[in-house]
């Protein structure tokens, strides 16, 4: 599944604008303590998170991540979106919560990891 | 001696959390630059976060260093203090004395020595409490 295929699936926009959404989404994860992200982070995976700071990127970054997911309409800040398109990192926001949305990716066949 | 490929210094201040990360940004790029193998750009990458943070977020400021030679990455993180008193304590899954400010961001989860050293093909830390901590990790390229 491509990020553009996983936008209507979750219903999501998109909060970065130089990302390449052709990018496919390899595995899914959720998890708000960063340094347990940075343990199981793996290329193409697409994380949701609530945590919203610049450090979210930068583990998006060093893990090869596809795409960070805010749930339940959460606002990123500017910094943090700046990085992300200086970096080519994709954002989505989705209003569903972290449960729903792990379950829609998951229903569809992207693995845990 | 000299057969060092690359070498670089990263000064890392104590609780910046704006510019942490972007020493290891910086290393794995230009491993990137110098063709290291994605499973190696991988673990250095994880390592070299973990310890930029633990800079940022224990120590009173301090220096990483890369090395670069053609048989391995070579990382080096020293800081000017305080020290770990019980190391084995400190290299314990689960167990961390982050501040609030580190935890609200979401850090302080207990995993950062351990992620190093499972990420690492060496690993060693020293640490005298008063001095400071030097945490020395080696990938092997060959």
């Amino acid at each position: 599944m491509t990020i553009k295929e996983l936008i209507p699936l979750i219903e999501a926009k998109e909060l970065t604008k130089e990302a390449d959404l052709n990018k496919e989404v390899l595995c899914g994860y959720t998890c708000d303590l960063l340094s347990w992200v940075m343990g199981h982070g793996q290329e193409g995976m697409a994380w949701v998170t609530v945590q919203t700071h610049m450090n979210v990127i930068a583990v998006a970054l060093l893990s090869d991540m596809a795409c960070v997911i805010m749930p339940e309409g959460i606002e990123m800040e500017k910094e943090s979106l700046d990085k992300a398109d200086a970096e080519g990192m994709c954002v989505l926001q989705s209003p569903l919560s972290s449960y729903e949305i792990c379950g829609r990716m998951h229903e569809k066949g992207v693995p845990a990891e | 001696m000299s057969n060092t490929l690359l070498h670089a210094e990263y000064p890392v201040e104590a609780e910046d959390y704006t510019c942490a990360g972007e020493a290891s940004a910086d290393i794995k790029r230009k491993l990137k630059q110098l063709g290291v193998s994605a499973n190696v750009l991988r673990r250095v990458a994880v390592a070299s976060y973990e310890v930029e943070l633990n800079l940022v977020i224990h120590s009173d400021g301090g220096v990483l260093s890369l090395e670069v030679t053609p048989d391995r990455v070579r990382l080096i993180s020293k800081d000017r203090g305080p020290g770990i008193p019980d190391l084995d304590l400190a290299m314990r899954e689960g167990w961390s004395t982050a501040s609030e400010t580190a935890r609200s961001l979401g850090f302080g989860a207990g995993m950062g020595l351990p992620n190093m050293k499972r990420n690492a093909d060496e690993f060693d830390i020293k640490s005298k409490v008063g001095e400071g901590t030097t945490i020395q990790m080696g990938f092997l390229l060959t």
